[in-house]
Order: C-alpha cells, then sequence, then structure tokens
C-alpha cells in the first residue's frame, strides 16, 4: 500500500483515538509526524496513530507494547493494548507528547534521557519478549550502504570499521547475556514529554525494545561524544545522570569505555553507513560532520577493540 | 634599524631580558653581541626539569574517550558548534 492510500486510513484512527468517535471536520491540530519507508505517523488532537514497518512480525511487536503499557513511568503508555492492522501494515495508538526541539539540541534533555535508560535497564522484561533490535539495525544500515554506494571511497573505511565488531554486535551472534531490558533505538527523537507540553519526559518507539546488551543504548551519545560532535559537558551530564540513577551498563565510577567501546563503535558505523549512503543516493557529497563520523571509522579500523569488551561475557 | 636582508624596519622584543631584533617584512632575527651566548643559557636552563604545566582553561579534565575517537579525544566538540554545523548535528541527534 503507498503513503497515499495510508494516510487517509491512517489519520481516521487517529481522529478515531482522539474523540472516541467518528467526527467530520473538527478544528483540531493535526500533522503528518512523519513518512518513512519503516513508518508512518500521524497525530490528531492528542492522538497519534503509526503504522508501523511493512513486515513488522505482530507477536513481538504486542510483546513490545504490553512491555511499554507496564512501564508507563519511563515509556509512553499506548492507548490500545493490540496491535491492529490495517491493510497490510499494523498500526498502534499513542497519546500525543511533546519532543524535543530539533532546532534547539543544546536544550536537550540529556539527564532525563540517562535517568529514563538507567531506569530501563534496571527493569525486569516480560517474559518471551525478543532481543534488542539495535544489531540488527547496524546491519540493515551496512546493507543499505553496500547496495547504495559500495564504491564511496567512505564505504571502504566504515567496512573495515565494521569487520572490527564482535559478531554479536553485527547480529551474527547472539548478544551476550543475560540482558537488560533496552530501547534499541535511543536519539533525541526517542524523548517526549506526556502531557504536552510539559509534562516529564518519557521514552517512545517500542519497534527495537528487547532484551540485550544495555551499553547499547548508550552507544549514539557515546559515539557522538567520542567523534567530537558532542561537547564533552553533554557527555559528562548524560554519563553521571546514567549512574546517578544506577545503570548497570557502565561500573560506577572511573572509566567507562572498556563497556561503552563496541557499541560506540558499532553505532559510529551505523552512522556513518547511513551517512554516506543517503549523500549519494541524494547524489551529494557527505557533510562536515557526516565525514567526521567516517574519519573516525577510518581510525577505529586501525585500532583493535578494547580487549575487556571484546571477550565474549 | 632596518634589516639588511629586506630593508623592511625591524623592531626590538625583550625576550627572558634578551634584546632581539625582527624583521617586520621577511620575520628575521638580528642579535647582538653575546646574545646567542645568552640565548644558549636561557636554552640550558629550560631543559632542566620543567615545572609543572600550567593548569588548562577549563574546570574539569576532559572525560575519558575512546583511542579511535576525534583528535584531542572528542574534547573539541566544535562540529556541534558554529552556525552552519549545528544544523547538520542536530539532524543526527534526532535519526535512527
Amino acid at each position: 500500500m503507498t503513503a497515499d492510500a495510508l494516510l487517509p486510513a491512517l489519520t481516521a484512527q487517529a481522529v478515531r483515538a482522539a474523540h472516541h468517535r467518528a467526527t467530520g471536520g473538527c478544528p483540531c491540530e493535526a500533522a503528518v509526524l512523519a513518512v518513512r519507508p519503516d513508518a508512518t505517523v500521524v497525530r490528531h488532537a492528542g492522538a497519534v496513530a503509526k503504522a508501523h514497518a511493512p513486515g513488522t512480525d505482530p507477536g513481538p511487536l504486542a510483546l513490545r507494547l504490553t512491555t511499554a503499557a507496564r512501564l508507563p513511568e519511563i515509556l509512553l503508555p499506548p492507548l490500545t493494548a493490540e496491535p491492529a492492522p490495517l491493510h497490510d501494515r499494523l498500526v498502534t495508538l499513542w497519546p500525543y507528547g511533546a519532543p524535543v526541539d530539533p532546532d534547539d539540541p543544546d536544550a536537550a534533555p540529556w539527564e532525563a534521557a540517562a535517568t529514563l535508560l538507567a531506569r530501563l535497564h534496571r527493569s525486569p522484561a516480560p517474559a518471551g519478549l525478543p532481543p534488542m533490535r539495535g544489531p540488527a539495525k547496524a546491519a540493515q544500515a551496512m546493507a543499505r550502504l553496500h547496495a547504495a554506494a559500495p564504491d564511496h571511497p567512505g564505504a571502504r573505511a566504515v567496512a573495515r570499521a565494521w569487520a572490527t565488531l564482535p559478531g554479536w554486535a553485527r547480529a551474527e551472534a547472539p548478544m551476550p547475556g543475560p540482558g537488560s531490558l533496552c530501547h534499541g533505538d535511543l536519539h533525541l527523537g526517542q524523548l517526549v514529554r506526556h502531557p504536552a507540553p510539559d509534562g516529564p519526559w518519557r521514552l517512545i518507539d517500542v519497534d527495537d525494545l528487547g532484551v540485550g546488551v544495555p551499553a547499547w543504548d548508550l552507544g549514539r551519545p557515546a559515539a557522538w561524544y567520542a567523534c567530537g560532535l558532542l561537547p564533552p559537558t553533554a557527555w559528562t551530564r548524560f554519563l553521571a545522570a546514567y549512574r546517578a540513577a544506577g545503570g548497570p551498563a557502565v561500573p560506577p565510577a572511573g572509566d567507562p569505555w572498556a563497556a561503552l567501546d563496541t557499541a560506540a563503535r558499532a553505532l559510529t558505523v551505523q552512522t556513518a553507513a547511513l551517512a554516506v549512503a543517503k549523500a549519494t543516493e541524494a547524489g551529494r557529497p557527505v557533510d562536515e560532520v557526516e565525514q567526521a563520523v567516517v574519519d573516525a571509522c577510518d581510525r577505529m579500523s586501525r585500532l583493535p577493540p578494547r580487549l575487556a569488551d571484546a571477550t565474549p561475557k | 634599524m632596518q634589516c639588511p636582508k629586506c630593508h623592511a624596519p625591524m623592531h626590538t622584543y625583550n625576550r627572558n631580558g634578551v634584546q632581539i631584533e625582527q624583521c617586520s617584512g621577511c620575520r628575521g632575527i638580528f642579535l647582538d653581541y653575546g646574545e646567542l651566548e645568552a640565548l644558549t643559557r636561557l636554552e640550558s636552563q629550560w631543559s632542566q626539569p620543567a615545572p609543572p604545566p600550567p593548569p588548562a582553561p577549563q574546570a574539569y579534565p576532559a572525560p575519558p574517550a575512546p583511542a579511535w575517537g576525534a583528535p584531542h579525544g572528542g574534547h573539541g566538540g566544535h562540529y556541534g558548534h558554529g552556525h552552519h554545523h549545528k544544523k547538520s548535528f542536530g539532524r543526527m541527534l534526532f535519526s535512527s
């Protein structure tokens, strides 16, 4: 089904969720929040309807939805307990939350993000919850790079960096256990205030939620800091808040990089792979920020992973 | 005085008590009698155990970073600042 056909049907679901009855023409605030290959998201007043990626398995998605419903102090709880089919897609309904202002990343809630992650990682995972999908997403990014830009000079550095990673980080082997409850795709777009506009921060997007290596959820901020993109003050705030909340992914004090190295490498590789693929697809060169991530891949391909982390636990 | 090589005016600087004339054009340096010996003496003092370096301008040491990190250990954060770069990094912060 094309986005053209999906959008009206999805909007109708958001309208019904917002008003609990069908209405024709209302003055509510409404918007298409995202149209991506992996998700279409529309908002109507206080409700959001999300059509998940084509081919999403309903069983695991239902378990992920249940997890969010059980942890409303950490994850935004869904409006409905079960995903509902809409043509060839699965749809879930959520309350609207106010996102981080994309034009003001300096105002990012680093402490709140870290504290929510620490609490998530300390929460028990519901029985049967599948693995966190972070490594699978990294492998998907590499596949996209290979398809879009196999001969790009940056692609070779990214592939060499990918080769330094252990099998679990490349989705080629199970993650070392026992594992924590993880978000799987943490970035600043995954935080909203609910109720909008100034309620407490909550994590959204359960598609990659699951059991796994909790350091993965710290991997993006760690990668941004390592690549010279995130100021040390922001990284320090994030890490200190995670430790203060008893997060299990890093030791409570001292150098955290033995625990973070693999995840930070993997998310640097994933970011660089998508940056090179998207730049090539758009017919433009990589910009300076994207090049910084590719350059980090080049450096890591010449350095073996930290031994403490390369050893399977 | 004028530079004997390029004839631009020379300016006098005091370096640890040694008068040095430097040309404003070719940056060449003129030393008076005995000044080279004075500099050599100063140099030998400097090669003694050095006093501890002055503290870095920042209030706290930068947090640890991996060896594959950006030069200066990712302490710069410079890509995240500045109007032009902020936009691109902002996009990166908000996407999968």
